[in-house]
C-alpha cells in the first residue's frame, strides 16, 4: 500500500481525497461516517454569519443528466449554504475536529463582502481548532443574488480583498474556492494570490438549467411551475475543471500554488487526472451522493496500487507531473503525422468509424472491399483526428499510429521530417515570427 | 373424473387451472420499461446494420431502437411497421436467432446480441395499446380491386399493402378466422391475449378491405372466375396439406397431425378441455413437431419424445427451439425412423422405430429396433401445398407455385406469396414480405 499521507498548503491528511463542501458534510452526522469510511478531510459545509439562517426550497434542490441505464453523468443542485444554525455547526465541527485529528478538517465560508462580517466570523471557526478555511466564492445559484458566493468570485477585486481580509484576521490557511462561471479562471486565481490566500480550490459548480418537461413545457427541476439556475458538477464537468486547473497550473504569475482539484471525481483515475494537472488534493461530492462514502476506498486503494506500479512514494511526486505537456495550440508540433489503424482481428463490424469519417470527417475509411463489409483506413485521407477511434465501441480496435521520421505522408505525399515545425513559423502564419 | 399426468390414456384436465396458466403463459414475458431502456442503449447504431440485411422485411432495427430510446414509441412503432405490417407477431415468431439477431455485431465479443425481438415486441406492443391517430392512411381510393386469396401472413401483408395504395381489397379465407397459421399454427404461449386478432383488427382499420370468411379456392371460389372478376389476385395459399409418414398407419385412435392437434389447442375454449395423452411421441424435426411436444408437456403428458430420422444439425427447428423443447422436459431421439405404428383394442399403444446413421453421406438403417411406448402418435413432418384449387393454371414447381421475385406468377394476373411459392424458408417473416413486394408489384402492374 503506497503512503497516501498529503500535506496540502499546510494542511495535513492521510489521503489526498476529501469531502467538498456540500449536503454530505452539513452536519456531524453524516461528517462521522465519512471519516469512518476514510475519507481524507472534509470542507464543512458552507457557514454563513451569525443570526437566522437561510432556508432552502421545499421542492427539489436536484436535477441529473443520466443515461439510459440511469447512471448518473451530469448533477445539478439549488441548495443554499447551511441552513441550520452558526452555533450549532462551530459546535460539531470543534466536537469532530477533536475526535479526527488526523483528518484535515476545513471550514468553508461565505459572509457578506464588508470586513466587519469577515472580522466577526473568522476567530469563532479558528476556535473550533479547524485547519483551514475555504472562501465560498463559487456558489453560482441563490446567494449570488446577495451578493455572496459566484457574484464575489466573478470580480477580481472582491476576491483579492476578502482573501487578504482573511489573511490579516486569521491564522489559519485560506484557500479559495473558485466559481468557473467567468471567462478567464486566471484572473481569479492570480487575485487570490495577490490577496495572500495559500491555495485554491476549483472548479465550483456551472450555472444550468436540466432541461424541459416535454409535457408541461417548464424547466426542470421546478418548484411549483417554476425553476431557477442550479449547479451542475459530476462526471460531466470533469474535462472543463481539468482545463481550469491545467491554466493555473501553468500560469506563470500562480505557478506553484497550491490547488484542490474539484469537478467530476469519480474513482483514482479521475482523482489522478487532477493530481497530475497540478492538484494537491482533491474534493469529492457528486460521487459520494451517488454511491455513499464507502466509494473513497476504492479510490485510496485504486490510487495506491497505481502508486505502487508506477513507483511513486508519494503523492507529491506526481502532483503537476502532466503540466508540462498542456501547451498553447500554437506550440503543437505539425511535423507529426498520425494514422488512424484499424485492427481487423477485433473489429466488429459495426461500421461506426466508417459513416462518422464519411458523413463528418474526411471521407478516409472503407466500407467495403471485394463487396463484402470491411473498415480499413485510407492513408492518404486519414488526418489522424481520433472521430474513428472516439466513436469505436470496442477498446483498442482502433489505435493511432504516429509516422517516424522518415516515413511518407500519404496524404500528403510528403516525407515525415524528425524537426518540429509549428504554427508560429508556419508560412500560412501572417503573425509568423 | 379426477386425471392427473399419471392417468393413462388419452385425457383433458390432467392439470389444475393455475398449472394450466402458468404452463401457457407468454414463454418470453415482455420487456418492461427498465430492461427496454438498457437493451436500447446497447445497440450500436451500425451503420449499413447487419441486423437489418437480415432481416426479411428490411426492418430499420438501429432506427426503431434509437426512437425507443429516445421516448419516441410511435416512431418505433412506424419505423417497424411500415417495413412489415405485422411486426407484432413477427416479433413474437421470428426465429431471431438465425435472423437479426445472428448478424448482430454485439455477438463477436459478447455472444450475447442486442435482444431485437423483444425490443420489437416493446415498441408494437406499446404502440399497439395506445395506437392514437393511424399510423398509416389509404391514398385516394384507385377504383381497381384486388381479391387476395388467404389470410395468413402473406395475404394479411398484401392487402394491407394494396389498400395503403388505394386500392379495394376482397381478403378471403377458407377458415371462419383470419390470420393464417399465426390464429392456427402457432404454439399458443407464443402468442397470448389474442394477440393475432388484435393485430388483424388493426391491420384491417386502414379501410378498403373486405373480409370474406370461410370461402376456400377450389371449392367456394374458383381461381379462373377471380381472373376475370378482380383486376389481379394474390394467392397467399399457405401449406393444406399434411405429409405422410410414409409407414401403414392402423385403423386406430391416438395418431393424428400435429398441425391439427396445435390448431385445436389455439381455439379451444380451455385448455383443460384438451385431451392429450400421457405417453405421447411426436414424428418430425421442425418447428411444428417443438411447438406439438412442447405443448403436450405443458397439458400434463407424462412423457413426450420427439423422433428424428436424423441429427440435431439436420433438424429444421432451430438449435434454439430444440433446447427450448429440452427445457421443457422434451426428450428429443435422433437417428429414429419410424417403422410402424402398434395398437391395441382400436388405439395406439406404441411406435417401433429403427436406428439410422449416415454411411457415405446417405442415410441408412442400422438393423437395430426399438419401440416406444404411446398412446398419442402426433405427425410432424411436414407441410405441403394443395396444388388442385388452382388447377393447371400456375406453373408449379417441386409441388409449389413458381414466381418471380416480384410474386409474379406465370398467370399475368395472378401473384403468390408465403408458403405456397416455391423456394423459401416457410418463415411468418418471409411471408409477409412476398405479400408487402408482391402489393407494390400489382399496384405497379395496374398503374402501367
Amino acid at each position: 500500500m503506497a503512503n497516501l499521507n498529503t500535506e496540502f498548503a499546510g494542511i495535513k491528511s492521510p489521503n489526498p481525497f476529501w469531502l467538498a463542501s456540500a449536503p454530505p458534510t452539513d452536519k456531524a452526522y453524516n461528517v462521522n461516517r465519512a471519516f469512518e469510511a476514510g475519507w481524507g478531510g472534509v470542507v464543512w459545509k458552507t457557514l454563513g454569519e451569525a443570526g437566522p439562517p437561510v432556508v432552502n426550497v421545499n421542492g427539489p434542490r436536484y436535477g441529473a443528466l443520466l443515461t439510459p441505464d440511469r447512471r448518473l453523468m451530469g448533477f445539478n443542485n439549488i441548495e443554499l449554504i447551511t441552513d441550520r444554525d452558526l452555533e450549532l455547526n462551530l459546535r460539531e465541527i470543534t466536537e469532530v475536529k477533536r475526535n479526527w485529528a488526523d483528518r484535515a478538517m476545513v471550514v468553508s465560508l461565505m459572509v457578506p463582502c464588508e470586513e466587519k462580517s469577515w472580522k466577526a466570523i473568522l476567530p469563532r471557526v479558528e476556535d473550533t481548532g479547524a485547519d483551514a478555511i475555504e472562501l465560498n466564492f463559487g456558489c453560482p445559484h441563490g446567494m449570488s443574488e446577495r451578493g455572496m458566493g459566484a457574484a464575489v468570485g466573478q470580480v477580481p477585486e472582491y476576491i483579492q480583498m476578502v482573501s487578504a481580509w482573511c489573511k490579516q484576521y486569521s491564522k489559519l490557511p485560506v484557500i479559495v474556492k473558485l466559481t468557473p462561471n467567468i471567462t478567464d479562471i486566471r484572473n481569479p486565481a492570480r487575485a487570490a494570490k495577490a490577496g495572500g490566500a495559500d491555495a485554491v480550490s476549483l472548479i465550483n459548480t456551472i450555472n444550468s438549467i436540466m432541461g424541459v418537461d416535454p409535457y408541461t413545457l417548464t424547466m426542470s427541476p421546478s418548484t411549483g411551475g417554476k425553476g431557477s439556475h442550479g449547479g451542475y458538477c459530476g462526471p460531466a464537468v470533469k474535462p472543463i475543471a481539468l482545463n481550469m486547473v491545467a491554466e493555473i497550473a501553468r500560469d506563470p504569475q500562480t505557478a506553484g500554488l497550491p490547488i484542490s482539484g474539484i469537478g467530476g471525481i469519480g474513482n483514482w483515475r479521475d482523482a489522478l487526472d487532477f493530481i497530475a494537472l497540478g492538484s494537491g488534493t482533491v474534493q469529492v461530492c457528486t460521487a459520494a451522493m451517488v454511491h455513499g462514502f464507502k466509494i473513497v476506498q476504492e479510490m485510496t486503494d485504486g490510487l495506491s496500487n497505481y502508486m505502487d506500479e508506477m513507483g511513486f512514494k508519494s503523492v507529491s511526486e506526481i502532483v503537476g507531473k502532466a503540466v508540462p505537456t498542456v501547451s498553447d495550440w500554437r506550440y503543437l508540433n505539425l511535423n507529426h503525422i498520425s494514422k488512424a489503424v484499424i485492427n481487423q482481428d477485433s473489429c466488429i463490424q459495426c461500421g461506426r468509424c466508417h459513416i462518422a469519417c464519411e458523413d463528418t470527417s474526411h471521407q478516409a475509411i472503407t466500407f467495403q472491399k471485394d463487396g463484402k463489409r470491411h473498415f480499413e483506413v485510407m492513408e492518404d485521407e486519414c488526418v489522424g483526428c481520433n472521430l474513428c477511434v472516439t466513436v469505436c465501441p470496442v477498446p483498442e480496435c482502433i489505435t493511432l499510429r504516429d509516422l517516424a521520421p522518415g516515413e511518407m505522408d500519404q496524404r500528403t505525399g510528403k516525407t515525415v521530417a524528425s524537426s518540429h515545425a509549428d504554427w508560429t513559423t508556419h508560412a500560412n502564419n501572417p503573425m509568423r515570427a | 373424473m379426477q386425471t392427473d399426468p399419471s392417468t393413462p390414456g388419452v385425457q383433458a384436465g390432467r392439470l389444475s387451472s393455475d398449472q394450466y396458466a402458468h404452463n401457457f403463459c407468454d414463454a418470453h414475458p415482455p420487456l418492461n420499461l427498465v430492461q427496454a431502456k438498457i437493451e436500447a442503449d446497447r445497440c450500436y447504431y451500425c451503420y449499413d446494420a447487419p441486423c437489418q440485411t437480415a432481416c426479411p422485411t428490411g426492418i430499420d432495427i438501429p432506427s426503431f431502437i434509437h426512437r425507443i430510446a429516445d421516448d419516441n414509441i410511435r416512431g418505433a412503432a412506424h419505423s417497424i411497421l411500415t417495413s412489415n405490417p405485422l411486426g407484432g407477431m413477427c416479433a413474437r415468431v421470428c426465429p431471431t436467432e438465425v435472423l437479426c439477431e445472428q448478424a448482430c455485431v454485439r455477438n463477436t465479443n459478447e455472444d450475447k446480441p442486442v435482444e431485437i425481438g423483444a425490443l420489437q415486441r416493446y415498441a408494437t406492443d406499446k404502440y399497439f395499446k395506445k395506437p392514437g391517430a393511424p399510423l398509416f392512411t389509404r391514398a385516394t381510393p384507385t377504383g381497381r380491386k384486388v381479391a387476395v386469396v388467404g389470410a395468413g401472413p402473406a395475404g394479411l401483408a398484401c392487402a394491407h399493402g394494396l389498400a395503403r395504395l388505394g386500392h379495394t381489397v376482397v381478403l378471403m379465407d377458407a377458415n371462419p378466422k383470419l390470420g393464417g397459421l399465426n390464429e392456427y399454427g402457432l404454439a399458443t404461449y407464443k402468442t397470448t391475449d389474442g394477440f393475432a386478432q388484435k393485430e388483424i383488427d388493426w391491420l384491417l382499420s386502414i379501410g378498403g378491405i373486405e373480409v370474406r370468411h370461410n370461402t376456400r379456392l377450389g371449392a367456394d371460389v374458383q381461381l379462373d372466375a377471380l381472373t376475370r372478376e378482380f383486376d389481379a389476385v394474390f394467392l397467399g395459399l399457405g401449406l393444406a396439406g399434411v405429409n405422410a409418414v410414409g409407414i401403414a398407419e392402423p385403423q386406430a385412435t391416438g395418431v393424428r397431425n400435429a398441425v391439427e392437434f396445435i390448431a385445436e389447442l389455439r381455439q379451444a375454449p380451455a385448455y383443460a378441455q384438451v385431451p392429450v395423452g400421457r405417453k405421447v411421441v411426436v414424428i418430425g424435426g421442425g418447428m411444428t413437431a417443438v411447438d406439438a411436444a412442447v405443448q403436450s408437456r405443458k397439458l400434463g403428458a407424462q412423457s413426450v419424445t420427439i423422433v428424428y430420422r436424423r441429427g440435431a444439425a439436420e433438424m429444421s427447428a432451430s438449435g434454439y427451439e430444440q433446447e427450448w423443447a429440452q427445457k421443457n422436459g422434451v426428450s428429443i431421439r435422433h437417428w429414429a425412423a419410424p417403422k410402424a405404428l402398434l395398437a391395441e383394442g382400436g388405439h395406439i399403444t406404441g411406435i417401433q422405430l429403427g436406428c439410422t446413421r449416415l454411411e457415405g453421406g446417405k442415410l441408412v438403417e442400422t438393423g437395430e429396433q426399438f419401440t416406444l411406448e404411446a398412446d398419442v402418435v402426433l405427425k410432424a413432418i411436414g407441410q405441403s401445398f394443395e396444388a388442385q384449387p388452382v388447377g393447371a393454371e400456375l406453373e408449379l414447381r417441386q409441388g409449389r407455385i413458381v414466381t418471380d421475385d416480384q410474386g409474379r406468377t406465370s398467370h399475368a394476373k395472378v401473384w403468390a406469396g408465403g408458403d405456397c411459392r416455391v423456394g423459401g424458408r416457410d418463415l411468418t417473416v418471409e411471408a409477409v414480405e412476398h405479400g408487402k413486394v408482391a402489393a407494390l408489384s400489382i399496384h405497379a402492374a395496374l398503374n402501367a
